[in-house]
């Protein structure tokens, strides 16, 4: 039989604000536990929420960057349920009135296609705590430093349906966010977790199956082998003929499974009702439209740019200006090497390759744009080759200089005197009479191939330094 | 001197006919030998007070004394005190030290004030009667087989005594009011939002308003121009100015309009009670005032939309209770699931138990709609009455309680006949008005209150009516025989 | 709208313990008929209100009608970790410990 996968997902955004959402306590990562855990954070008796404006900027800035509804009354909700990480026993969110409604997100596929995918809401809330499960025999330790961090939580309709699409749309929003400046988008850190709902469902119906919900994904590589992971079960079950539980699950990425979650009862009664302790937030035009104004250049945007600006290509364009810090970083180098298609070309295999390889953010690369810019002027005026400026580029990743200092030391510079090449290519032509005698036996289709033999002999004397046209050029003399 | 009001302690005491530290002294002895009688305090802080009257008389004597320094006054102990126990009447917060004050607390000790404890309560609020109260019944001083009323019942028995000349009360359902009334003193209920809840422990976030409670209309003045204000931390809290409350108190009564809800004056109302009400009233008009009848005709929606509401955020605002961060934790817990319903098994009386349940009833899936949504389309009803009163008077009056003090013990077997004897003060909380109750009387030796309900923020015009009064009226001023006067 | 219960709903002791549940109070198996028939009582105080004509009132949830004030973002609250523990019931390593937390 054949599936079709539906999936929705729920991105958990910790925003970036120096204090929490409901009161004055640090957010920074990483502190001695319950040391950023205030009164209010610890829900003392008495103690009394009141609303952090960034939070209320940011969520405001979220729903502008997708074009979506933005809530010109907003209401908090209580969310009732007992859990030791929950010290008020009810978490602060939204529920009936949200701060941002309906938006939409379009995504980029490897293909060169793109989908539109649907925001339901993005909604305020408060961050729970953590249950530390280590080193108490028979007890869980709780550090409620994390309690009360800000979270916008933005939940998708059901219009994704693969994997590779999940892992785009979390990329496009990651992307967005670090743009907007309103997360550090740190997965590691837990700023951005993603729970997915999934389910499967006959290809071409158009009734849902039954969901399961997987929570608390924190990485783009988890998100897409749970998902894999979870296709395969659910359609191992209804292949048997058998029926998928509406449950919530966690992935387990050590042994790369989901299993079921054991805390959460079946049919939670969470028991929304207005947050007495805040008010009704209003917002006035003014202050959405002074959010509007002090909007950066979006991804889509600056992506649009690049391919009429640049005359870049729409992929090529779309991986450039996937985060803010990698399209800074490659407008720079190309207003400074005065070619962008040589600078994106660089920028995308190059540095990018480099990054990956030793697993490393654009914001701490060791190149600075301006010595990759002098790199690109060294091929551009011919001091040295395209393979040369990759064993340049090599030297300055490894700290040992900018490039002109490396060429210099190196010695790498091209040879481009004629009567040094010249003398070359007669010795190249000299010691190899056989493919001379077969070069000029062929016609002029064979010719072409059999050049290549004679350059990167001269290429191989020069080590590499030759100036390729200028071989070219007197191979083609010499030979006759 | 425990038989004088606020106003003429503080002028005594900038005459420095006593001394700051005399006064509270002798408050302390009164204590000691009356309470015992009474159960209207839970914690006696001797040494803080006897440190804050030196520090008061200190000032006194530098001249840097406000209008309440070296005042003795007491705190429900609902409000947090930084490094005095603050129980909130329940075992559950039997061992609960808190480690801040509440707004109010800060206030009231920033003007000078010397407290001299905490007092009893009903549990987390919930109570007409003071019977609620883990550390037992609060006694009338009046006669010993009644109730106090509650929730304020500590801070109406203990100012009633003479054993502090004033207290702070909260008020969610007639918590300040109804016990001032029982007790014969009297009592304010600010507009929702005057005064800050921060550090006052929550029973109902959208009705809970804290207040003063002493002898006369004119302390209730001095204490709110302490106890009002704007509190950045309070989200409810309102940005609107404080006004001098005792700047209007002699303001003439001509022209007023009071205006008489009939719904007040009708079955169920105590014959003896109204007939000390209807003389309060012709009081009022002899003084000016214009007496005019209107109506509330969504009253008889009030009990059940205030017994909807008040339980549906009480049973959220407990949830913290959970023996993890302060107060009680069960014994020996065998699992998160044992901790938490052992926990509040334990820590909780059956009162509070029952408006958890009612509430956590109400919020549940599939009755949301027919119950919390419903109280509060009610109340935006029940509100509306009020302003559409406020129309055409200044004021409403009419009696605190349907009856004076009941007998300890009579009315605990049916809470549903407890919950009626809120039927006058409840409208109040739910429409966020202010409220007073003032003495006016006895009914066979026990105090009769008469209700005086303002527009919002229009505490002033109240003061100012219960203080005319006064000047005219001596119910305020007569003390039981415990306290060594006679009624 | 969603379901109105009928009249004077009554409350059984399962649905009494399926709420004590959700509300984590443990209630002993000889008092929950009590507590369902005394909280079946209160609920019979709402039939007025079910009666009620509130169509097209909008709920009313702050008497005042107020809107919420946004607070600067700035961090005011220092660390008071050891305050805070003094009054807890059970820590180790600055951490609060419950009975072990399965998820």
């Amino acid at each position: 039989m054949q599936f079709e996968t539906v999936i929705g997902l729920e991105v958990h955004l910790q925003l970036a604000t120096q204090s929490k959402i409901f009161s004055g306590s640090a957010t920074t990562f990483g502190a001695e536990p319950n040391t950023q855990a205030s009164a209010v954070d610890l829900a003392m008796p008495g103690m009394l929420p009141v609303l952090n404006e960034r939070a209320v900027r940011y969520a405001v800035m979220f729903g502008l960057g997708i074009g979506a509804d933005i809530g010109r009354r907003s209401v908090f909700d209580r969310k009732n349920y007992f859990y030791p990480d929950l010290p008020k026993g009810y978490q602060i969110s939204q529920f009936s009135d949200p701060i941002v409604g309906r938006g939409t997100f379009e995504i980029h596929l490897e293909d060169g296609s793109t989908r539109e995918i649907g925001i339901t809401r993005a909604h305020l809330e408060e961050d729970a705590g953590k249950s530390l499960h280590e080193d108490f025999q028979g007890a869980s330790g709780i550090d409620l430093n994390r309690a009360g961090t800000p979270l916008l939580e933005i939940v998708t309709e059901p219009d994704i349906r693969s994997a590779e699409e999940a892992v785009a749309y979390l990329k496009a929003l990651h992307s967005l966010v670090t743009y907007l400046g309103i997360s550090d988008g740190n997965m590691a850190e837990g700023s951005m977790r993603c729970d997915i709902n999934i389910s499967l469902r006959a290809a071409g119906s158009d009734t849902l199956g039954t969901r399961a919900e997987i929570k608390n994904v924190n990485s783009f590589r988890f998100v897409e082998k749970a998902i894999q992971h979870e296709i395969e079960r659910q359609s191992d079950i209804l292949e048997d003929g058998g029926k998928v539980v509406q449950e919530t699950r966690l992935y387990d990425a050590d042994r790369n499974e989901t299993r079921p979650m054991r805390s959460k009862e079946v049919a939670n009664d969470y028991r929304y009702f207005p947050e007495p302790d805040l008010l009704p937030v209003v917002l006035d035009e003014a202050f959405i439209e002074e959010l509007r104004a002090s909007l950066p250049e979006l991804p889509r945007e600056k992506r649009a740019r690049f391919v009429s600006d640049y005359g870049l290509g729409d992929y090529d364009a779309g991986v450039l200006a996937a985060s803010r810090a990698l399209a800074d970083y490659f407008e720079a180098v190309a207003s400074e090497a005065g070619d962008a298609k040589i600078a994106a070309n660089w920028v995308q295999v190059e540095l990018l390759g480099r990054l990956n390889r030793d697993e490393r953010d654009i914001t701490d690369c060791p190149v600075p744009a301006a010595q990759l810019a002098q790199l690109i002027q060294r091929i551009l005026d011919n001091s040295i080759s395209g393979k040369i400026a990759k064993q340049v580029f090599e030297a300055m990743w490894n700290g040992e200089g900018d490039a002109d200092s490396i060429i210099a030391a190196k010695g790498l510079q091209q040879v481009s005197d004629s009567g040094e090449l010249e003398a070359m290519v007669e010795a190249v032509i000299a010691d190899n009479p056989g493919q001379v005698e077969q070069y000029r036996a062929a016609d002029e289709g064979k010719r072409k191939k059999l050049v290549g033999f004679f350059v990167g002999q001269v290429m191989k004397v020069s080590k590499g330094q030759a100036n390729p046209q200028m071989v070219n050029q007197l191979l083609a003399e010499k030979l006759g | 001197m425990h038989d004088q009001t606020v106003a003429q302690l503080a002028r005594a005491l900038r005459d420095k006919q006593f001394s700051s530290l005399e006064l509270t002294e002798h408050l302390l002895r009164r204590i000691g030998q009356l309470d015992g009688q009474l159960n209207s305090f839970i914690t006696v802080t001797d040494e803080q007070a006897l440190d804050a009257a030196r520090r008061a008389d200190e000032a006194l004597a530098s001249g840097r004394a406000g209008p309440l320094t070296g005042v003795p006054i007491a705190h429900k102990d609902i409000f947090c005190t930084r490094g005095v126990r603050t129980s909130c009447g329940s075992r559950m917060l039997d061992n609960f030290v808190p480690p801040y004050d509440a707004t109010v607390v800060r206030q009231l000790s920033d003007a000078g004030t010397v407290s001299l404890g905490k007092t009893n309560m009903d549990e987390f609020a919930m109570g007409s009667s003071n019977e609620n109260s883990y550390y037992g019944p609060v006694k009338n001083p009046w006669n010993a087989a009644l109730v106090p009323g509650g929730s304020s019942g500590g801070s109406a028995a203990a100012v009633a005594a003479g054993l502090v000349p004033a207290a702070t009360g909260t008020d969610t359902g007639g918590s300040i009011r109804q016990p001032a009334a029982f007790c014969g003193i009297t009592g304010l209920k600010p507009t929702y939002g005057r005064v800050s809840r921060l550090g006052m422990v929550a029973y109902a976030s959208s009705l809970d308003q804290g207040g003063p409670m002493a002898r006369s209309a004119e302390d209730c003045a001095l204490l709110l121009n302490a106890m009002a204000g704007h509190d950045p931390a309070d989200s409810t809290s309102t940005r609107r100015d404080v006004p001098d409350y005792c700047a209007d108190l002699e303001r003439p009564l001509d022209g007023l309009r009071i205006g008489l809800p009939k719904e007040y004056f009708g079955e169920g109302l105590n014959a003896a009670t109204g007939e000390c009400i209807q003389a309060a009233l012709k009081e009022l008009e002899s003084q000016g005032a214009t007496l005019v009848e209107v109506e509330l005709p969504n009253s008889q929606l009030t009990i059940p939309t205030y017994y909807i509401i008040a339980p549906a955020e009480a049973s959220t605002n407990l949830s913290r209770y959970d023996g993890v961060r302060y107060g009680h934790r069960c014994a020996d817990p065998q699992d998160l699931h044992d901790l938490y319903t052992r926990t509040r098994e334990e820590g909780f009386g059956d009162e509070v138990k029952r408006r958890i349940l009612v509430g956590t009833y109400a919020l549940s899936a599939g009755y949301y709609d027919a119950y919390y949504k419903k109280a509060q389309q009610a109340r935006r009803l029940i509100r509306d009455d009020f302003l559409a009163c406020f129309e055409s008077v200044d004021i409403i009056a009419g009696p605190t309680t349907p009856g004076p003090a009941f007998g300890i013990g009579e009315k605990t077997a049916d809470p549903v006949a407890m919950y009626l004897e809120d039927v006058y003060t409840l409208a109040v909380n739910l429409a966020g008005l202010p409220g007073m109750s003032v003495p006016a009387g006895f009914v066979d030796g026990k105090p009769v209150g008469l209700q005086l309900i303002g527009q919002h923020f229009d505490e002033g015009r109240l003061l100012n009516v219960a203080h005319r009064f006064q000047q005219v009226t001596d119910w305020h001023n007569r003390t039981p025989e415990l306290a060594g006067g006679t009624a | 709208m969603s379901d109105t219960p009928s009249s004077s709903p009554c409350v059984d002791r399962e649905e009494i313990e399926k709420i004590a549940e959700l509300a984590r109070i443990r209630i002993a198996a000889d008092q929950s008929d009590e507590v369902a028939s005394r909280i079946t009582r209160i609920l019979g105080m709402f039939d007025t209100l079910q009666a009620a004509d509130t169509e097209g009132v909008a709920p009313m949830a702050n008497p005042l009608d107020a809107t919420q004030a946004l607070r600067p973002d700035t961090v005011t609250e220092g660390n008071r970790r050891d305050d805070f523990q003094a009054i807890a019931p059970a820590v180790e390593n600055g951490l609060y410990l419950v009975p072990k937390v399965i998820e």
